[in-house]
């Protein structure tokens, strides 16, 4: 039996690489070729600003999440280690740590050194130590941003101040490192082409609300979120959404899913275990599961949700040439682990709801504080007072020992084995 | 007609055969060792030889447990949270919330009045607080598993144990002994300090009357004794509370028999 090819079958996924591919490989020379280099986290990060200076970007936490991928993390993480970090260190840093004893060279290729390290603070304190760490490691210039935490649910003005004057501080350091002048009209520019993609995504993200959905927004939304994380701002990224968006609506046209036989939806919260990926999937496909929400394909950006009450998508946030200081500060505001417990609850109850979901799963990552506290009363709010099958499950995001299959599996089969029997099936 | 469970736990394996009538008429009990599919086979046959029946004669039979895919004359599997709700329910019809203490896990199930699963909660990555760590403390104390709960209950001061880690204990349980502490004593501090992480395990799920216990570490009278004095509460435990899990996949393998009937008589 062949399997029928479609235009735009795998596009999203293929592509996808191949755009990762190439900004692997542009980084490699990066330093040879004496172009600035910076360094960057995801979460609430300001790459328009840098990206209008030339500078190449470089995410340790995509690196250590591709180590995870590629089954190097544990070496790294033992490398680390051995100098010293303790096992309860977050497993990302220890990557990076491991990374950086390893000559720079991971499977991705070898790591340009920094000419800055811009921490911008969203939610995750880690991200302090980490990037003080770096600074040290590389000698390079710290620039910390400094980002309110959004306990009260809201933006205020103060908030936006704070942000941008603390922009008027970075804009000369970059224009020093970089040799550039800074441009308004080529920041407007940038903040247009993120714009278009961020409007594209939300529309992939949003067609899971069909039944069967054509596209899972865990397990394959990691691999399809990448662009819009790490070269925002760029054509390349607008055009890749076009291409990825087609190939949602050729599902949608040929009735095809992530799942041959979508059984359960489910909400996921919490990053995947990046080491066991592909194992971790296989263990939800059985069940015939499809992830039709997630809240760690949000902690890029949050572009489907407002900050309170009911908004539609087109009108949540989104980068704004218009106002550019100002959607830039409000970006770096509006991440998932920026969010306040309450606020990233109500997110994960709205697509409980909206989606038309089965149950919340719940993947608690040991050496994750940012993403980990608080899910405990998650729990309880979901299980006990919305009666909602809530499923606790806990590995780690980079650290391959804290996977232990059997226990998931009994966890997870023992869960969907309850859904089915309650359906009758 | 006859069906059976098979319910392969980390350290031991069950077996059960119903009758037609759901009535339990075959038992079988074995360590499971190294071998998980000889282990399967083996409580099997003591259940078979215990009720004098030969193996054409089970119907259906359903493999639980950790090894339950290893159950290799099993026509299908079910986990073990789902079979221990079902088998609870069947020995105790008002069960709400099940605390099942194994070898190496630690489970609170909550359930409904049907006997099916609306929550549960494990404990994680660790054997803290499980039949392993009650296992490290007899070793230590030269004492077999059998006899430890009745020790404890000898005790009149009990220490305070404030280590659950199943490696830890035996170097905390030597310290009490170099100061001279009573065994009884330390033993009811052990069995306390499982009783107290038992427990807030099951309000994690919300803490339900009636709760049943089951596992292997069911058997130990002095742990019942410990959870329902810390607990305020009767926990419903009976001399079948090791077999609650393979009662339960039987009682699965009853059901599918049943429905095939079902099934086939309507067509």
């Amino acid at each position: 039996m062949t399997e029928t090819i479609y235009k735009y079958q795998d596009v999203g996924r293929n592509y996808q690489k191949d755009l990762l591919g190439k900004w692997y490989k542009d980084l490699s020379t990066a330093n040879e070729k004496k172009e600035p280099v910076a360094y960057l986290f995801i979460s609430g990060n300001i790459s328009e600003l840098l990206e209008v200076f030339g500078f190449h970007l470089v995410y340790p936490e995509v690196n250590a999440l591709q180590c995870g991928v590629r089954k190097v993390a544990g070496d790294f993480i033992l490398k680390a280690e051995d100098t010293g970090y303790s096992p309860d260190v977050c497993g990302y840093v220890k990557n990076d740590i491991g990374l950086i004893i390893n000559n720079n060279v991971g499977p991705f290729g070898k790591m340009p050194k920094p000419d800055l390290l811009l921490c911008t603070y969203s939610g995750c304190n880690t991200y302090i130590k980490w990037f003080e760490a770096l600074a040290k490691f590389y000698d390079a210039p710290l620039f910390m941003l400094d980002v309110p935490y959004m306990w009260n649910g809201n933006i205020d003005a103060d908030s936006i101040r704070y942000l941008t004057r603390q922009f008027s501080e970075l804009i000369p350091l970059c224009e020093k490192i970089s040799g550039k002048k800074f441009s308004m009209e080529r920041l407007q520019e940038i903040l247009g082409l993120s714009r278009k993609a961020e409007d594209l995504w939300v529309e992939i993200l949003e067609s899971s609300k069909r039944i069967p959905s054509p596209f899972d927004a865990f397990f394959e939304a990691v691999f399809f979120m990448a662009p819009i994380y790490v070269m925002r701002g760029k054509k390349e990224c607008v055009d890749y959404y076009k291409m990825a968006l087609e190939e949602i609506k050729e599902r949608i046209a040929h009735q095809i899913g992530p799942v041959p036989k979508e059984r359960f939806r489910v909400v996921m919260e919490g990053p995947p275990p990046w080491p066991h990926f592909r194992n971790f999937w296989e263990l939800f496909k059985k069940w015939g599961v499809c992830c039709v929400g997630s809240t760690y394909s949000k902690v890029g950006g949050i572009w489907d949700l407002p900050l309170q009450g009911d908004v539609p998508s087109d009108k949540c946030f989104r980068h704004d040439p218009e106002r550019p200081f100002e959607t830039i500060a409000e970006y770096a505001l509006n991440c998932y682990t920026n969010w306040s417990w309450d606020m990233r609850v109500r997110m994960m109850e709205k697509y409980l709801k909206d989606y038309l979901a089965d149950g919340l799963v719940i993947h608690s990552v040991k050496s994750c504080r940012a993403f980990s506290v608080g899910q405990a009363d998650v729990r309880e709010y979901f299980s006990k007072k919305l009666n909602m099958p809530t499923l606790f499950i806990e590995s780690d995001l980079a650290d391959p020992r804290y996977f232990s299959e059997a226990q998931l599996k009994n966890r997870i089969d023992a869960f969907f084995e309850s859904l089915a029997h309650k359906r009758g099936a | 007609m006859l069906v059976a469970g098979v319910d392969v736990g980390s350290t031991a394996t069950k077996a059960i055969i119903l009758d037609e009538n759901r009535k339990i008429v075959g038992r079988g009990l074995t360590n499971t060792g190294a071998n998980v599919v000889k282990a399967a086979e083996r409580a099997f046959k003591n259940a078979l030889e215990e009720g004098k029946f030969e193996e054409w004669e089970v119907t259906f039979i359903v493999g639980t447990g950790y090894g339950r895919y290893k159950v290799p004359f099993g026509n299908t599997q079910v986990t073990e949270i789902g079979c221990h709700s079902r088998g609870a329910h069947f020995l105790f019809p008002n069960t709400r919330t099940i605390l099942d203490i194994g070898g190496q896990d630690t489970k609170a199930i909550k359930v409904g009045a049907d006997g099916d699963v609306k929550d549960f909660c494990m404990n994680d990555k660790c054997a803290a607080g499980t039949g392993r760590f009650l296992e490290a403390a007899a070793g230590v104390l030269g004492l077999e598993l059998g006899e430890i709960g009745d020790v404890s209950q000898m005790s009149e001061s009990p220490i305070r144990i404030t280590n659950v880690c199943t490696v830890f204990v035996e170097a905390e349980i030597m310290s009490h002994l170099s100061k001279g502490r009573k065994v009884e004593d330390i033993l009811r501090g052990v069995h306390n300090a499982i009783a107290g992480r038992s427990i807030a395990l099951m309000r994690r799920i919300s803490l339900e009357d009636e709760i049943t216990f089951t596992g292997g570490v069911s058997r130990n009278k002095g742990m019942v004794k410990a959870i329902e004095e810390k607990l305020g509460m009767k926990l419903n435990v009976c001399s079948d509370s090791q077999f609650i899990g393979a009662i339960g996949a039987a009682l699965f393998a009853f059901e599918k028999v049943e429905h095939e009937n079902n099934t086939h008589s309507r067509h």
